[in-house]
């Protein structure tokens, strides 16, 4: 090895990366070269300046102080983002149950919910009445008549009354079955149609409120302790009168 | 993103923010964009440290660092960062300046030293001087070959002898 072979290799020699058999052959060629020996201890100097120099920069504190608050808001974010995702699947999972809810009530068939099978028992209840005879079984325009006749076959007492000056003339009443139980059906007359009102006692007051099965109008009402359903071809405005009439 | 990358992030990348730093500081010349790209440096680590596959942690982020430099050098600096020439070997440089014998540890002349030297020369001198990395891993963060390393570090050194031995010369 020349001299400007070694020059190089002194360098990897002093940073303890040349192998065993190089610095071996560097080492005799030392011996031999004041020159190359100089440059050695040169280098050995240097090194050690540089190492003693104190010559690294320490990161500030305002870096530390960032860059832990970094991981602290990682941390924040994802704690968060995990509410997020959590509140997200609970929205999900609340809309889902509605939508699935409302699935069910929309596109059940007719008449499963109790409140549909109750409509369907009033509207075929009205319907077999006006089916021959069974309007009435007390034919009466008195209410005075037709009160009395409920008397021992029900357990109320409904609230009779004509309607004729109103233009809802009382037809009569009779005894049917709605819901499980018995019930008052006191019939009208608006012009040519027919008008059934199921009256049974009721624990809280209800304002009219009026719906269309099957091209009837029912209205189901509460006042002063008993329950109005009426119901009727009639449209449901005049059948709203009627509503009014017996609520006062 | 997971609470583990958050850990090791504590972990593998604070515990050497002050080697980080120094790299930044000496490769950026200055404390302010060297805190610009020691903590960009730690946010790109943050984002790679799936990528950290065990190995010197200190190495692997002094890499990130000196990519991170010098894409700040070019953008910002353009005229500071002017590739040297490696197939140039050190012995071809001037080997008749003789050497000074010794050199003393003071910090302000070691300091004014190394800021004169080129990016690459400087960068070498402090990851195997000041942080101690071995050549294989200078290689790694320099990218390039473990014989640039060696013969970077020999011009490196050459230039401070050079730049002491004038020093002495005006004094």
């Amino acid at each position: 090895m020349n001299c400007a072979e070694i020059r190089l290799l002194l360098h990897a020699h002093a940073d303890g990366e040349l192998d065993a058999a190089n610095s071996l052959e560097l080492e005799r060629h030392l011996k031999t070269c004041s020159a190359c020996a100089a440059e050695k201890n040169s280098l050995q100097s240097l090194g050690a300046a540089l190492r003693s120099g104190d010559l690294n920069f320490r990161a500030p504190d305002s870096l530390k102080k960032d860059l832990l608050q970094f991981v602290q808001d990682l941390n924040e974010e994802k704690k968060s983002r995990k509410n997020f995702k959590l509140q997200s699947l609970w929205k999900f999972l609340a809309f889902g149950a509605t939508a699935f809810a409302l699935l069910v009530i929309f596109l059940r068939p007719a008449g499963i919910s109790a409140h549909d099978a109750f409509l369907n028992e009033v509207i075929a209840s009205h319907v077999r009445s006006l089916q021959a005879e069974h309007l009435t079984d007390v034919v009466s325009s008195d209410q005075h008549t037709v009160k009395p006749w409920f008397d021992g076959k029900i357990d109320f007492a409904p609230d009779v009354k004509d309607f004729a000056a109103q233009g809802f003339p009382l037809v009569g009443g009779r005894l049917d079955y709605l819901d499980g139980r018995a019930v008052a059906a006191l019939v009208y007359r608006h012009n040519k149609h027919f008008i059934n009102v199921f009256v049974w006692p009721a624990t809280d007051a209800m304002k009219p409120e009026t719906e269309m099965r099957r091209g009837y109008a029912i209205i189901n009402c509460a006042t002063n302790g008993l329950h109005y359903c009426l119901v009727s071809d009639l449209n449901p405005t005049e059948l709203g009168e009627l509503a009014k009439l017996l609520g006062q | 993103m997971s609470a583990n990358e958050a850990d090791q992030f504590e972990r593998i990348v604070l515990p050497h923010l002050d080697a980080a730093y120094n790299l930044a500081r000496w490769l950026a010349g200055n404390d302010h964009d060297a805190e610009d790209i020691a903590q960009e440096a730690c946010v790109r680590a943050f984002r790679f440290i799936g990528g950290h596959r065990g190995g010197d942690a200190r190495a692997w982020l002094l890499a990130i660092v000196r990519n991170t430099a010098f894409s700040w050098l070019k953008k910002n600096r353009p005229h500071a960062v002017v590739s040297i020439d490696d197939d140039e070997l050190a012995q071809i440089e001037d080997q008749n300046v003789p050497a000074k014998a010794t050199f003393s540890a003071d910090k302000n002349a070691l300091r004014a030293a190394l800021e004169a030297l080129q990016l690459e020369f400087r960068e070498a001198i402090v990851l195997r001087e000041l942080e101690g990395l071995s050549y294989k891993e200078i290689a790694e963060v320099a990218k390039v070959p473990v014989g640039t390393v060696m013969s970077r570090l020999a011009r490196a050194r050459r230039q401070l002898q050079k730049h002491f031995a004038q020093k002495e010369g005006e004094s």
